[in-house]
């Protein structure tokens, strides 16, 4: 069980101007499922090389338990890595791939088969060990390379972009595996994922980071709910941003006066719904009259272009709810006051 | 020319039509040689050799000739500018294979140059510096000046392959606990073997071949097999000649038996060879 601590992690590739990472700082919790979530050359798989040790940061310190880890060689940290493309050795069969961190190890060879042979049945792949990588499936390569990192037992697992090559199917399927190996050994993980959805059913925390920053950290449910600022909420499919100035529990803008949460900041900002939790329909608080300007079939559900005076609102909602609905009518809608989010 | 790769009997014949040109091509010429090694006299309307005799090749065997002192030699000379080319050639076309760096272009062309540049104007150069040294006349001298012709070609062959190679692997290697040595020794090396085989190949065979340079700096002192050759054909004993000349084809012949599958074009890891 390891606590990952980071500290103000720094790294520039030489010759580029700006940072790949940007003084990072990230604590996980040990045995936790964390998410480095971000666009794709957000410095996610940078970051996760510097803490494997196959690059050196510019500045800041990464601690395992408190330890520095920074002046250790990458073979003796403790933290294995498991890249995107599952990167098996081709020319050893599977049971070697597996076998071979504890080969390097100079484990005796008979302990190491019986390993593999535990390590086959935990990922669900017995009688493939005599195969060669390149007739096992992409979902199998998967988890045999999950497989050969977990033999080793790391005290840090770092998973960069384990779904993003596999069938939909194979997803679920790969996503469950993960989940439950990793509660059960209780391996501290990080994984790196560009896709918001993936961070979200997967991790126990996720980390958004764009453009080598870190910009919230935090349980998923708070992206959604607490965003940090506008190109969070943006990241997490947030539409709505409506400028004005909250005081009092009420925010006043373009839209009127709302009444916000208890909890909302204070100060000049910018109000946010998600396009899901707008309502249709009045209420005692909260509900505004507003024009339909735009509808789009998304499939199991409809997008609506609403406008307020001049401000525009996105609202999603089940197709046979917005049946009737005419581009021009007017409606009567609701921004429910806990659904309320400020922005500073 | 697609037309043709279209049609596969068209395709067959050339390919059957040019399989027999080379072979005419670089077997023919050896034919006379061949002969002339078992000839009792052979003058010069008659197709063939007045008699047959082995004489030539007991005298090539025999001590007096110095032929299999020369042999071995040659060999020890060969595998050692192969082994010296592979221990430079490798690290050397891993950086300019795989990283960018400050002056790369110049250390390209200087690493060129010598396939370039007469041999025998570096020779000459070199010659004087060896002097310097007291490396003239001795085996490691001509050791050392066959790197200059057989090191480009291990250089650019194994830049080649590294321009093609992914350090992933090795980095996946470190992070699952292989230490340097280890990651090589697993990892990389079997992923560089088919040209450190096809650029050692080509390094033996310059070597082997070396005339001007091994006479210049080995001042005839050093004789290798293809000096010895040129001695016996100057002299026109051309049954003795053709004998020694069968010697001398002999590890070309066998090297590319054992290593032709790597030479085929099929292998993978080769497939950047012509990038530089």
């Amino acid at each position: 069980m390891t606590r990952l601590s980071i500290t103000d992690l720094g790294m520039t590739y030489p010759g580029a101007r700006t940072p790949a990472v940007d003084r990072l700082s990230l604590d996980i919790a040990s045995g936790e499922l964390t998410a480095l979530l971000g666009p794709s050359g957000c410095g996610k798989t940078t970051t996760m090389k510097l803490i494997a040790g196959l690059l050196t940061p510019t500045s800041g310190d990464i601690r395992c338990d408190g330890q520095s880890i920074l002046g250790k060689r990458p073979e003796d940290r403790g933290v294995v890595m498991v890249f995107q493309n599952h990167l098996l050795f081709p020319t050893m069969t599977v049971a070697e791939n597996i076998g071979f961190g504890l080969r390097m190890r100079h484990v005796p060879k008979p302990a190491i088969a019986a390993r593999v042979a535990d390590m086959l049945d935990l990922v669900r792949l017995p009688d493939l060990g005599r195969r060669k990588p390149a007739e096992l499936s992409g979902g199998q390569q998967q988890r045999v390379a999950l497989a050969r990192a977990l033999i080793v037992q790391p005290r840090v697992l770092l998973l960069d972009e384990p779904l993003s090559n596999l069938d939909a199917h194979l997803r679920l399927e790969m996503r469950d595996l993960i989940r439950s190996l990793q509660k059960r050994l209780g391996i501290t993980t990080l994984f790196v994922t560009h896709d918001q959805e993936e961070a979200v059913v997967l991790a126990d925390r996720v980390a958004l980071m764009l453009d080598g920053r870190l910009c919230q950290y935090a349980p998923a449910e708070m992206f959604y709910r607490r965003p940090a600022d506008v190109a969070v909420a943006r990241f997490f499919g947030g539409r709505n941003f409506v400028p004005g100035h909250a005081l009092g529990g009420v925010f006043q803008s373009a839209l009127g006066p709302l009444h916000l949460p208890d909890e909302a900041p204070e100060g000049p900002g910018m109000l946010t719904i998600r396009p899901e939790s707008l309502r249709l329909g009045a209420a005692l608080e909260n509900s505004l009259s507003a024009r339909l300007v735009g509808r789009e079939f998304l499939g199991t559900q409809t997008r609506l272009r609403l406008s307020v005076g001049d401000v525009m609102l996105d609202s999603v909602q089940s197709p046979d709810q917005v049946a009737g609905l005419e581009i021009g009518q007017s409606v009567t809608i609701t921004l429910p006051r806990s659904s309320l989010w400020v922005l500073t | 020319m697609t037309a043709m790769a279209r049609d596969p009997l068209a395709l067959r014949s050339l390919r059957v039509l040019s399989g027999i040109v080379l072979v005419l091509w670089l077997v023919l010429p050896l034919v006379p040689l061949a002969i002339w090694s078992f000839a009792r006299g052979w003058r010069f309307p008659a197709l063939l050799p007045n008699g047959w005799t082995l004489e030539a090749w007991r005298y090539a065997l025999s001590d007096t000739s110095g032929v299999l002192d020369s042999l071995w030699l040659t060999l020890w000379i060969a595998a050692c500018a192969t082994g010296l080319s592979v221990l430079i050639g490798v690290p050397a076309g891993r950086a300019l294979g795989m990283y960018r760096f400050r002056g790369k272009a110049v250390v390209e062309m200087v690493i060129l140059a010598p396939v370039i540049v007469p041999g025998i104007a570096v020779a000459l150069g070199i010659h004087a510096v060896f002097i310097a040294l007291g490396l003239t006349n001795t085996v490691t001298g001509v050791i050392l000046v066959h790197l200059v012709p057989t090191l480009p070609y291990m250089t650019l062959v194994m830049a080649g392959i590294f321009a093609n190679h992914d350090p992933a692997h090795e980095e996946q290697a470190r992070s699952l606990g292989a230490t340097p040595v280890q990651t090589f020794w697993h990892i990389t090396l079997p992923a560089i073997l088919p040209g450190i085989i096809v650029g050692g190949l080509f390094a033996f065979l310059v070597s082997w071949s070396q005339y001007i340079l091994t006479l210049l700096i080995g001042g005839g002192r050093v004789v290798t097999l293809p000096l010895l050759l040129f001695n016996f054909a100057a002299s026109g004993r051309n049954d003795i000649t053709g004998a020694i000349g069968m010697i001398y084809i002999l590890p070309g012949v066998v090297i590319l038996m054992l290593t032709a599958r790597h030479l085929t074009g099929r292998n993978a890891a080769l497939g950047g060879g012509g990038r530089l």
